[in-house]
């Protein structure tokens, strides 16, 4: 009754441009926004962090990063992991060599020295296209942690061959290494993603992302209508890649604090992301959201539920897992490509229209 | 009443003034392989005026459109544009010389909206880089919306405020020609390239899109080039037709020309062989 | 010959029947490719999960016996027999046919006609899926197969050449099997898909999916023949790696090895998978005999890839894939 956007006159295409065009919406954000920076941080404990929040915020960065990159540009992408790695290993190395430098910028660094390698293994995406380019991605991913592992110089010849994040904190409160505050890892990850989101949705609803979603749609008719392909495809990889660069270099420093390139950017790593934005959503910033949320949440949910509750062996409930991701993958492909997103917006354009349908 | 369409600058019947040639194309040949698909054929195209390409399938012509946005490359020949030799271009760069042009079969982004689709016509006119668009206050934010307001307009004169929101892969393929046509003519070309504006449509909205062809030229002075079937149409529409047959250019001149034109009528109606 | 060279020559050998194996996998992709233009990403979890049931049946294993003791809190695991290998390789295969409709029946069938790419990303959940599956029904610990099939050193070449050069080559039996498996099957397909008239509706398929649903090819029939036989393919596929390194969760992980070869040899060309998988197979055994030692090792991780991906800039349909020609 109360959720549409009768009364709510657009009087300028500004207004007709923004984010949330209805009014409950808008509340909603900001509702959600508050909670999020001034009551829950109040709230949270080490569990809610490290098992929730967290991995939540770090992968909803990445999945809007490679949404960018595969939702709205088109290319898909199985490189994900790698890049994270590159992040990662980024971060470490600077955060080691210049420890009186605020960790913000090393993050934000991070992500900008993935753009660049990302761009480069981007450059084959000129020629190859569709599955081609997947697998070509694969490339990307395989040699980045072969050479994170193999070449110690990247983990400063440490002898488990592993990194491990420094303490640093910002405005003296600790947010890396192991006495870092539940609520200042909540608060960090958060403030990135909140920042990020922001951009994100900035470079798609403009001309950047009609771009992208050009080469997407029908890549010839948008080279013909003034799109250079070049142009578009390396600037979506590049701010792919910056987005996926800072989810590896926080996952690293603030969420695993120690990590191995084979271990926690492998592969698997790769299809988690992949997976996140089909269920969420292909190109929908929300989706980025709701996707990361459900693949966060799932397999929290089952453990408690199957092996908590239930009693099951913890390798069982694991199959469960892989096949409960698999099934909902290929569902959500044949139902709804548009993921959970599509999913809400239904929702919310029914509810516009209740309780008068007609 | 004959006009000389060969003096400099010449006003038509209706009182437009058709102005020198923008667009010259001299001598194109286009092979694919062993297939000549454009043989040795040279015309032009002049400020203002409606041309249309005629000829049976398969005579060349949207190949021709092709060699004009750039997207073949001719083995031979050369493209002038307004009194210069076009170097070798990408299609995008020439796009940016203000060229636009409509598909055969409709090449339009299926994932978004209208009103998105025709922005993309606006792409050559905004110039805010990736970082002024990740801040969007500012730069970004103020072209966006000035360019916008060239869209509304493009919107209403093709009459299409209704579906602005709606995603352009759930529209009826009549509409979608429309989008098109926008998309094209948002860009503000001075070149308008429209390959079978008409191809699939009813008698109505073949009316329709007359109109807007017409009141395009008339009304933004856009100089177009179009390939049609519809003959009656063509001879309605157009100021100068040139007609092809397998290839080559067998006839050059007004519709009235083009009409008396034996070679053309044998192409058309087919002639005895003995 | 010096020392050196006859290493790289058995090294190369060695690469060869690497190759043959990794053309093996790429076949199942090249032939559900050809079929319905579905990259299907699955192909390795299939042979793996093909030869999980056939360990499975082989041993009596009775299915989910896991789920089942966790549910009911038995204790089951094993019927009390022994199935003879050549029965349980024909029940695996039936029961890589029973797959083969059901991914048809619930998936294919809801997918016709939509992007490539999304149907892509529909096999890589199928093999999550598959995975979890199998793991479900037969347990995830590692099992030895065996059905038979010679294993050790070749002593006859060993023999032979010790006599031509002084120096014997390690060769193993089984990887002269595969690579006599692998062509034996190769030659087969070619000739079903060449000269026989589900061939020639299967290649109709391939090109176009409404088309051929038009002058009356049964789309489901195609489809179920199709990934029977790729079912068929990875079985033997599976049989080979699983007989030689056991069958656990890494044998799905020669399908990734088999991308490369695609990639190299063309998605649409048998021929292509062969080659493809002999030049990967030699390249990167080679690499690592001669570069692999002063960068670190284990290069195989990534040559395929990168060789690949290079080769792929300069002809982007790779060996023997047709010329795309774009138009509007």
């Amino acid at each position: 009754m109360f959720y549409r956007e009768a009364g709510d006159f657009k009087t300028s295409y500004k207004d007709d441009n923004q984010t949330f065009p209805i009014r409950l919406d808008r509340a909603g954000y900001w509702v959600a926004l508050a909670v999020a920076f001034l009551i829950v941080p109040f709230m949270v404990n080490d569990y809610w962090v490290n098992a929730i929040f967290a991995p939540f915020f770090i992968y909803a960065i990445a999945a809007l990063g490679l949404n960018i990159l595969t939702g709205y540009a088109g290319q898909v992408s199985l490189g994900t992991g790698g890049f994270m790695a590159v992040g990662a290993y980024a971060c470490y190395k600077l955060m080691v060599a210049f420890p009186e430098v605020n960790i913000v910028f090393h993050v934000l660094i991070s992500g900008g020295i993935t753009a660049v390698v990302g761009v480069a293994f981007g450059l084959p995406s000129l020629r190859i296209k569709g599955f081609y380019l997947a697998v070509a991605t694969l490339a990307s991913q395989f040699f980045l942690v072969w050479l994170f592992n193999k070449v110690p110089w990247f983990y400063n010849y440490s002898a488990s061959g592993q990194i491990n994040a420094p303490e640093r904190s910002v405005f003296g409160v600790v947010v890396t290494g192991p006495h870092t505050e539940a609520w200042a890892k909540y608060l960090i990850c958060l403030i990135f993603l909140v920042a990020l989101a922001w951009i994100a949705r900035n470079l798609t609803r403009g001309m950047m992302g009609r771009k992208w979603m050009g080469i997407r749609d029908m890549d010839i008719a948008a080279e013909i209508i003034g799109v250079n392909p070049l142009m578009a495809k390396m600037t979506a990889f590049a701010a792919s890649s910056f987005f996926v660069g800072v989810a590896g270099a926080l996952f690293f420093s603030v969420y695993l604090g120690a990590a191995e390139a084979g271990e926690s950017f492998g592969i698997t790593k790769s299809f988690l992301i992949l997976f996140m934005i089909i269920i969420g959503g292909l190109g929908s910033i929300f989706g980025s959201f709701a996707g990361a949320a459900f693949m966060v949440l799932m397999p929290v949910l089952l453990k408690n539920v199957l092996v908590g509750m239930m009693g099951w062996p913890t390798d069982l409930a694991a199959h469960l897992e892989f096949m409960i991701v698999g099934g909902l993958i290929v569902f959500f492909l044949i139902v709804e490509p548009h993921g959970l997103a599509q999913l809400w917006r239904l929702t919310k354009d029914k509810l516009r229209l209740w309780p008068f349908p007609h | 009443m004959s006009l000389d369409t060969n003096a400099d600058s010449y006003v038509t019947a209706d009182g437009r003034t058709i102005g020198p040639v923008v667009m010259d194309l001299k001598n194109i040949t286009l092979r694919f392989g062993g297939v000549v698909a454009i043989k040795d054929i040279s015309f032009d195209i002049r400020e203002g005026e409606i041309r249309a390409i005629i000829g049976p399938n398969g005579a060349g012509k949207s190949s021709m459109l092709n060699v004009i946005s750039g997207f073949y490359k001719p083995q031979e020949g050369e493209v002038w544009f307004r009194g210069a030799k076009r170097p070798p271009m990408k299609p995008f760069q020439v796009a940016r010389q203000g060229l636009a042009r409509t598909f055969q079969n409709i090449a339009l982004f299926d994932g978004m909206t209208v009103l998105d689709n025709i922005m993309t016509g606006r792409l050559n006119h905004m110039t805010s880089n990736m970082f002024q668009q990740a801040v969007w206050k500012g730069k970004a934010e103020r072209e966006e919306l000035a360019n916008r307001e060239v869209c509304e307009k493009v919107i209403d004169f093709l009459e299409i405020q209704h579906i602005r929101k709606t995603p352009v892969g759930r529209l009826p393929y009549g509409l979608k020609k429309r989008v098109e046509l926008a998309r094209a003519l948002a860009a503000e070309p001075s070149l308008l390239l429209l390959d079978e504006p008409m191809a699939g449509m009813n008698v109505e909205e073949k009316e329709d899109m007359s109109r807007f062809i017409l009141d395009m030229n008339d009304e933004f002075g856009t100089t177009i080039a179009l390939i049609e079937h519809d003959m009656g149409v063509v001879m309605d529409l157009s100021d100068r037709v040139v007609v092809m047959d397998y290839g080559k250019k067998i006839g050059d001149g007004t519709p009235e020309e083009v009409r008396n034109n034996q070679d053309v009528i044998d192409a058309y109606l087919g002639v005895a062989h003995d | 010959m010096s020392e050196q060279l006859l290493f790289a020559a058995e090294v190369t050998l060695n690469g060869l029947m690497a190759g043959v194996l990794y053309a093996l996998v790429a076949l199942g992709f090249v032939l559900i490719f050809k079929a319905s233009g579905i990259f299907n990403y699955a192909q390795g979890v299939m042979a793996l999960f093909a030869a999980m049931t056939l360990v499975g049946i082989q041993q009596g294993q009775i299915p989910f016996s896991h789920l089942i003791n966790a549910i009911f809190g038995t204790e089951i695991h094993h019927f009390p027999w022994h199935v003879p290998s050549i029965i349980a390789i024909i029940a695996a295969a039936g029961v890589m046919v029973g797959f083969a409709w059901i991914v048809e029946r619930y998936i294919l069938k809801h997918l016709v006609g939509q992007p490539d790419i999304i149907l892509f990303m529909a096999t890589i959940g199928l093999a999550y899926f598959m995975e979890g599956f199998g793991d479900m029904m037969w347990g995830s610990e590692l099992k030895t197969l065996d059905v038979g099939l010679p294993q050790g050193l070749n002593e006859t070449v060993l023999n032979v050449t010790d006599k031509l050069f002084g120096y014997g080559f390690f060769i193993d039996n089984l990887d002269i099997v595969a690579a006599v498996v692998a062509s034996l099957l190769v030659a087969a397909l070619t000739i079903f898909s060449q000269y026989s008239k589900q061939g020639r509706a299967l290649r109709a398929v391939a090109d176009d999916h409404s088309a051929a649903l038009s002058v009356g090819i049964s789309l489901r029939f195609i489809w179920v023949l199709v990934w029977s036989i790729a079912g068929f393919v990875a079985l033997v596929a599976g049989i080979m790696w699983g007989a030689k390194s056991g069958v656990q969760f890494s044998l799905s992980l020669i399908a990734l090895k088999a991308l490369p070869v695609l990639m190299l040899g063309g998605f649409t060309s048998i021929p292509g998978a062969i080659i493809g998988g002999l030049i990967i197979g030699v390249g990167e055994q080679l690499f690592e005999f001669a570069i692999g030692p002063l960068i670190g090792g284990a290069t195989q991780n990534w040559f395929a890839y990168v060789l690949a991906l290079i080769f792929l800039v300069f002809r982007p349909q790779g060996l023997f894939g047709e010329k795309i020609i774009e138009r509007v």
